[in-house]
Parts: structure tokens; sequence; C-alpha cells
């Protein structure tokens, strides 16, 4: 398709700016990544040399394990899928029907429920964290997974997502299941969610990436170190821990997110697209 | 009739778990916020009314308008980055034929990666000894920098990480937004005797005007709240020179345990960030209709 230059005109510059675009994209974005992947097997001596050495001079891959066991990485692992999965399932299970029911059966209030919940959208995340700490405080949820699988579950953007793909539904499929005498939770199980598929893998993306991202709401309820989730774990932990060590734990806590995004890439940038905004 | 009713029914049994889920953690929460401003709250004592004492409180405090100084600081160099680089990377991708999918999953890849774990990575990479960074730069034959040091630099340093964490997303948004420009535009344009730059300047930047209004307020609306970074890589410092509005929020209501003063600057905060999520709505709602 035509873009800004002429196809024609484009094979004097395009090889250069081809090679520039690459090394300047790699150098910036995987050498860092690599170079903590590298490092991390390096000797806590060896890290701290002036320049520092480009290949490890004793490569010590043991240090990964060694970082699994004295951060025990593998309880704040569990303690960050119990959040993830648990946002992820929760948020679902609340807000699928929620929009089902905004979208197709189209209940009294419908349209001011759905504006109270967009209205939730436009308050600045950082504005609601006191009010909202202090009600998580009184329903005795601090130190309780269950806090922020809720929290999750208040998610306008998923209802909203959801909601704009039931619109879309053809209307006969759903009319010919309820003819046939189909309940609506039926209807909702078996022929909308089998359809539902590719917005359902992209909310569900978001809610997995978004909670093993997030670390303001993991750091106000977990004040128990032995609840935290890795990220409130490792900037815990990063002050005195040594560096080779630290950065291993850096890597491993990555590994989902980097593998489920090349895993799930497609869904990943279609989310990204479809979501927020419309071109 | 009858029908009318069982849905109603059906429906509102169907809304019933989020409604609580709203209602608890964001509706309320909302009416909330704006009492606690004007009460003394901490774990000790009834809330009491306090009028605008807070806001006075606040008013008092050196750091308060540091703070503000600090995050506008912040919010206008990642303005300068974060807004400007993707556009133009996202213009350069957009004429490339090779390698699509590496330079989309390259650009993306520091998305995935958890803010705390980018923080503390370049925290590293900073260190002006033998941190990454200044080992590059004195390889150029270039003098290091103190970054993260140095009450000059670190705000900056803390804009470079943000900016490198979440280019990727506007990147692709805008990528996806410029394969949606008709490309006779660009030749009608061409046989107009434009050249490039007139092209992009009234073709390119005309056609995705929506896309990068509604970018640039999204992230002014995050910029503004800016936290996990200098919590995690500097604690406010040096010499408070990364004290953000968000920081000092945080420190009113964890470390003094003065929720209400925390409010207080929570809904002077919604005051700025108001603005321009009003007109955020109004572009939005406008592209609706």
């Amino acid at each position: 398709m035509r873009t800004l230059i002429a196809p024609g005109r484009r094979r004097a510059g395009y090889t250069a700016t081809l090679v520039v675009t690459t090394i300047v994209l790699t150098a910036v974005f995987v050498v860092p990544l690599l170079w903590v992947v590298v490092s991390a097997m390096k000797t806590a001596v060896e890290l701290a040399r002036v320049p520092p050495t480009i290949v490890p001079e004793t490569w010590t891959p043991g240090t990964y394990a060694e970082a699994w066991d004295l951060m025990d990485l593998g309880r704040y692992f569990v303690n960050t899928i119990v959040v993830a999965v648990g946002v992820w399932a929760v948020q679902l299970a609340v807000d699928v029907p929620a929009a089902y029911a905004l979208s197709r059966l189209k209940p009294v209030l419908g349209k001011g429920i759905l504006g109270m919940m967009l209205l939730t959208l436009m308050m600045p995340a950082a504005v609601l964290l006191v009010p909202t700490y202090l009600t998580i405080a009184d329903l005795g949820l601090l130190n309780n997974p269950v806090a922020l699988w809720l929290l999750g579950a208040a998610n306008a953007f998923t209802v909203f997502l959801l909601k704009r793909f039931f619109d879309q539904l053809p209307v006969e499929v759903l009319e010919a299941a309820r003819i046939d005498g189909a309940g609506q939770l039926t209807m909702l199980w078996r022929i909308v969610l089998p359809l539902s598929r590719p917005i359902l893998a992209v909310v569900s993306i978001f809610a997995v990436v978004a909670a093993w991202k997030d670390f303001i709401w993991p750091l106000l309820v977990f004040s128990d170190p032995a609840r935290q989730t890795l990220s409130v774990a490792l900037q815990r932990f990063a002050p005195d821990t040594p560096v080779n060590l630290l950065l291993a734990g850096l890597v491993l806590s990555s590994v989902p997110m980097i593998g489920l995004f090349l895993v799930f890439q497609r869904h990943v940038l279609a989310g990204l697209t479809a979501g927020s905004v419309k071109g | 009739m009858r029908r009318r009713v069982a849905e109603n029914l059906a429906a509102y049994g169907f809304l019933s778990a989020a409604l609580i889920c709203f209602a608890v953690f964001s509706w309320y929460p909302i009416a909330r916020g704006a009492v606690l401003g004007f009460q003394q709250v901490d774990f000790v004592s009834d809330p009491a009314w306090v009028g605008w004492e807070n806001f006075e409180r606040l008013f008092a405090d050196p750091l308060f308008a540091t703070a503000w100084r600090n995050t506008l600081l912040f919010t206008a160099l990642a303005l300068v980055f974060g807004f400007v680089v993707p556009f133009l990377l996202a213009v350069v991708l957009n004429e490339l034929k090779h390698f699509k999918a590496y330079f989309r999953l390259v650009v993306y890849l520091p998305v995935m990666l958890p803010p705390v774990v980018a923080a503390l990575i370049w925290k590293w990479m900073y260190d002006p000894g033998p941190g990454l960074l200044n080992s590059a730069l004195r390889g150029l034959g270039l003098d290091g920098a103190a970054w993260l040091d140095s009450a000059d630099t670190s705000m900056l340093s803390l804009v470079i990480v943000a900016t490198w964490a979440n280019l990727g997303t506007a990147t692709l948004i805008y990528l996806a937004a410029l394969q949606g420009i008709p490309g006779d535009l660009y030749e009608a344009a061409e046989l107009d005797g434009a050249g490039v730059l007139r092209r992009l300047w009234h073709v390119t930047v005309p056609q995705t005007r929506f896309v990068l209004l509604v970018l640039l307020l999204l992230q002014i609306v995050a910029t503004m709240q800016v936290f996990t970074e200098p919590y995690v890589m500097t604690g406010g410092g040096p010499e408070d020179s990364t004290v953000t509005v968000l920081l000092l929020l945080y420190r009113y209501a964890f470390y003094y345990n003065d929720f209400g003063t925390a409010s207080a600057l929570s809904l002077l905060l919604l005051l700025v960030l108001g603005a321009f999520t009003a007109l955020y709505l109004r572009v939005t709602r406008k592209a609706d209709a």
C-alpha cells in the first residue's frame, strides 16, 4: 500500500533506514534485557568491575537457582499467581454477565448503570487511592488477595469492551435459541460465550498482565511480607541483595509475562488497537 | 409484558455482582474521597470535620510546591519523549517492509515487564561506576553522567525509564492508525509538489489527529500520577528532586497516617486532571457521534 514515501523512490535510503532502525531498536530494547540475563551469571566481584566485562569470565548460571532459594521466590510466585488468576476469574465471572445484561437484556436504567460505570474510567486511579484503601481496611480485606480480585472486577473498561462485542452479535442466532426455549443462563453459556472467544481472549490477557504488572495496590494491601507479590517483594529485597542475585530474581519474575507475550502476541497486539482507541 | 419483567429480573440478577463490586470499590470511594478531604482521619480516633485545615496544611508544606513542580517537569519531559518519539518511530516503521514482526515484538517487549522490574534494571544500569550507561558513554569517549545521583538529572533519568517501558503501546497504536490513511492522499499531495516533510505535516498528522489527541490526553493524565519509578528508584531524592504529587500523597497517607491531608491532595489532583479528562470525554464523544 502507498505510504508516506512513494514505492519507486524508496530504494536509495531504504536499506540505510532499515539497518539503522534495526540497530537502534535492538540496542535500545533488546540489549539491556540480554545484558541483565547475562550479567546475572557473573560473580558479584566481576559485576562491580569498571569497565564491565561483556562476556562473563566465570559463568555462574547457578545464580538463578541461588536467587530462587535466597529470596524464596517460589512463595512470591505463588502469591502473584493467586492474585493474577483470581483477578482474571473474578473479573470474567462478574463482568461477562453484567455486560451481557446491559447489551442484550437492556434492563430499565441499564444506560444509567453503564454511564455510572464509565464515569469511573474518568476518575484518575490515584484520586481513589486513599478512600479505596480505607474501604478495603474497613472490610477487613488487608493482606487478603480477595481485595485485589474484587477491585479488579470493578473494571469499567472490561465491561465496555465486552458489551460492545455482545452488541454486534447476530440477533438471529440469539432469537433462534430463545425460541427453542433456552433460558438466559443457557444462552449466555452455550451461545454467547462460544461466539465471543476473541474478545474473551483479549480481556483475559489484559486482566492477567495488568495484575502481574500492578505495583501500587499490592504494595498497599499486602503489608505482611509473606503474602506479597513478586513486584512488592523484589523492591523490598533490592537494597540488601547482592546484585547478581537481584538481577536473576528480576529475570525470573519477568519470564511468565515475556512467555505469555511470545505465545499470545497476536491477541495482545489486537487488544491494544481494539481497545482504547478507534483508528 | 411478562417477557420484559422476566428479562429485567434476569438482567438484574446478572448485574448484581458487578453492581456490588462497583458500588463498594468505585462509587462509594469516589463519594468518600470528597468527604475525607475535609476530615481528620487516622486509625486512632473517629473522623472529625476540620473544614479547610487539610488544605492549609498542604499549602504550608514546602514540599507541596516542589511536588507539583517536579510532577509538571516529569509530564513535560515525558511528552517530549513519550509523545513525539513513538509517533516518528511509527512513521518510520510504517515505511519499512522488512522485519515488521521483529520491530513490533521488540518495541512491545518492555511493556510486558513489571514496572518494578524495569525500574530496578534501570537503577542498576544508571550506576555511575560499573553501570551499562556510563560504561557505554565512556566507551564512546564521552563523560558519564550522575543520573539518579544528581538533582539535575534525576527527573530526566526517571522519564527515560518510563518512556522506555511504555513507548511500545503508543508506537503500535499510531502504527495501526497510519495504516488507515488512504494512499491516494499521499499521491495527490505529491502531485501537488509536496515534499516528504510537507506530506508528513499536511497528510499524516491531520489524518491521525484524533488518535494523537486521545493519546496525548491519556498520557498527560497518566504521567501526572507517576509513582512507581520515583518510589522504587529514588524515594523522592536527591534533595527532593523526584518527590512527585503521588509520592507526597503516599507519604501523607502511609508514613504519617494523615489520610485527611492525603485526600485533600487527591482532590487537588482531581481538579487538575479533571480538566484534561473532560477534554478527553469531549473529544471521544464527538468522534462517537
